[in-house]
């Protein structure tokens, strides 16, 4: 199969500290895979270089055929067909739930209003809050907004999705709406990276799962594997600990 | 014992259920207690006063002045009332507050983002100013713009002189004097192009909406204010000349005339003003900025947006929510430490007629009211602005 997401070598320094050590790793149409590991293992930083909110400085990233340098155009071009969800939602304050989504498919994709209500319809409704449309996001519970940041992702029609920790800032009683939408879309056949320690998710909808440790891939095995046999010692660890 | 506590649980239940009574409570107890110290002071005042057979009351304020004021906006002269005296030194007040909030949002947006900056040296050197306007007391400041810088101009026959047309010296500051012919149609011109610009506007969003295209608004705007303004000025026949200043000698004594002369009292109250508040201003605007979470800009880049885009419609929008509050609070502040202008005698409300008039008329408790008065209705306005504006502007929360 074709790989949508390619990391080649990839390094990346903040300062004289290390975040990431030589990730090789590749992604192909339609793969979901979840990535865990210890806090500072260099998870987030790992993502959010997929879609170059991080620059790393060696190695090669390619996304969807395009080479991510420092060439702004591609950086737009990239960020248009990748789609990122965050711990905190970082949905916009100021604007209400409807106009967080048409935001880009009016201001990026040049969409009429008309367009862009439409699609932000649909993905609302796919996400089970087109009620709360003309509310701001403060007024909201956290379950709430997390959809509507996924919805507002979506809105771009993106043909890869990253999520890092989406369900880390929720309530209990909360995670399981948010965890619904993501394998619905999972289901769907959306190219995904999942960073996250829901590991019962990760059984569910994961093709692949990566174990990093301090800036390193540890442990890369297709899930079934990656649970019944772990074969590094610090998985096993973080497995015991984090399964019980 | 127990039916005083078991009122105290009624009453306890009833505040529980009426959350207003609880907040209005406190506010209404301070106007009842102020009313009462208040009524029994000016009751006190008047009985003592009639016993001494002073007058009291407002008709004074029609009596002949028979004072001079140095800088006036409007015709005056000691023929005047006092009630004129009191209108000269209101506008003389909002003129050096406007000029001041003017030039200090200017120099404070400026300032604060420069603070910002990552440049290191230019950041340091915002860092400095602020620090140095800020500290040092306001009073002294105004004595130094004045005595210190001004007053050591020269003399009117040896004034510095910049560009042929701008004369500085001990009397003040004299620019050329704007004379124009056919001035309406510029008005005209301005009140059209500001239309036209309004109705673009509305219609390039309307266009937005429908077909998705998007027309830069800044650049347009510019070329229909530009053209317009042309068009009339052209088509009216508007002129403009300058008379300049010209150094007239009278029985030896050396003035300009002819120009526009601005005090040097009200330069340095302007400056002084616009300086120390400016740094407030920047620090407002420095920490409106910083209070956009990091997380906000990631989004918005995530989405797709471009950096004048994010800055345009995420940056902007949110930081001045949190920037206009606080930036208020300094223009009311500007507007009461006008009234430091008695010092250097710039003839504000209060020289004027909390000085001079009331020391002629002896109407303490009347002018010193009145002047209060004055100041308090400016304060609200600006306050009732601007909760008027908060709730406009306040995020929707739950
Ligand atoms: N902007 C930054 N500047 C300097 N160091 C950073 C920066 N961002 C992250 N780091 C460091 O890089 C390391 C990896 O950070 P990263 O956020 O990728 O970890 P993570 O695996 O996502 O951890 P967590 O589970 O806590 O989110 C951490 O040690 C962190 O302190
Ligand atoms: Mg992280």
């Amino acid at each position: 199969m074709q790989s949508i997401i390619e990391l080649k070598n990839v390094n990346k320094w903040f300062g004289e500290f290390q975040v990431l050590k030589d990730i090789n790793l590749q992604v192909s149409q339609k793969e979901k895979i979840v990535i865990c590991g210890p806090s500072g293992s260099g998870k987030s930083t790992l993502i959010r270089c997929i879609n170059r909110l991080e620059e790393h400085q060696k190695g090669d990233i390619i996304v969807d055929g395009i080479t991510l340098d420092a060439n702004t155009k591609n950086i737009e071009k990239i960020r248009s067909e990748v789609g990122m969800v965050f711990q905190q939602f970082n949905l916009f304050p100021h604007l209400t739930i409807l106009d967080n989504c048409t935001l880009a498919p009016i201001w990026v994709k040049k969409k009429t209003k008309k367009e862009a209500e439409e699609i932000a319809t649909k993905y609302l409704e796919k996400v089970q809050i087109i009620d709360q449309a003309k509310k701001f996001p403060g007024q909201l519970s956290g379950g709430q907004q997390q959809r509507a940041a996924i919805a507002r992702a979506l809105c771009m029609e993106p043909n890869i999705m990253l999520f890092d920790e989406p369900t880390s800032a929720l309530d209990p009683e909360m995670i399981k709406e948010v965890l619904d939408v993501m394998v619905d879309l999972a289901n769907g056949g959306m190219t995904m990276c999942v960073v996250t320690h829901e590991m019962g998710f990760a059984k569910e909808v994961a093709d692949r799962v990566i174990f990093m440790d301090e800036g390193k891939i540890v442990e890369e095995k297709p899930t079934q594997q990656f649970f019944n046999n772990p074969e590094n010692e610090r998985t096993k660890l973080f497995l015991s600990q984090i399964l019980n | 014992m127990k039916i005083l506590s078991k009122t105290l649980n009624k009453i306890n239940i009833f505040l529980e259920n009426n959350p207003k009574i609880t907040i209005y409570f406190p506010q209404f107890l301070i106007i009842l207690v102020l009313t009462i110290i208040i009524s029994y002071f000016s009751l006190n005042a008047s009985t003592n006063m009639a016993a001494r057979g002073i007058e009291t009351g407002f008709a004074f304020l029609k009596n002949k002045a028979s004072f001079d004021i140095q800088f006036s906006l409007i015709e005056f002269d000691s023929n005047d009332s006092y009630a004129r005296a009191y209108l000269v030194g209101l506008l003389n007040t909002l003129l050096v507050s406007g000029i001041g909030i003017f030039f200090a949002t200017v120099i404070g947006f400026f300032v604060g983002i420069i603070r910002l900056s990552t440049n290191i040296l230019a950041s340091k050197v915002a860092e400095a100013y602020i620090e140095i306007f800020r500290n040092i007391p306001l009073l002294l400041q105004i004595f130094f713009w004045y005595f210190a810088v001004l007053r050591l101009l020269p003399s009117s026959e040896n004034s510095l002189i910049l560009f042929d047309f701008v004369f500085a010296n001990i009397k003040g500051i004299y620019v050329p004097r704007f004379v124009w012919t056919n001035f309406n149609f510029l008005t005209y011109g301005l009140v059209v192009s500001i239309l036209a610009i309004y109705i673009f506007r509305f219609y390039s969003k309307k266009k937005q909406d429908l077909t998705g295209v998007q027309v830069p608004t800044f650049t347009t705007s510019l070329i229909i204010f530009v053209v317009i303004n042309l068009l009339f000025i052209i088509i009216g026949n508007v002129g403009l000349s300058l008379t300049y200043p010209v150094l007239e000698t009278n029985r030896g004594i050396h003035n300009y005339s002819g120009g526009v002369s601005v005090i040097p009292e009200l330069i340095a109250l302007a400056f002084s003003l616009s300086l120390y508040t400016s740094t407030f201003i920047a620090e407002c605007v420095r920490a409106g900025i910083l209070g956009i979470d990091k997380g906000q800009k990631e989004a918005a880049a995530s989405i797709g947006l471009s950096k004048s885009q994010i800055l345009k419609l995420i940056v902007i929008p949110q930081a001045l929510r949190i920037i206009i509050p606080p930036v208020t609070n300094q223009y009311l502040n500007l507007t009461k430490n006008s009234s430091l202008a008695a010092a250097i005698a710039y003839p504000d409300i209060v020289l004027v007629f909390a000085g001079t008039a009331l020391m002629q008329t002896g109407k303490a408790i009347e002018i010193v009211s009145i002047t209060m008065l004055t100041y308090l209705t400016l304060s609200i306005s600006i306050s009732l602005f601007m909760n008027w504006y908060n709730k406009k502007n306040s995020l929707t929360e739950r």
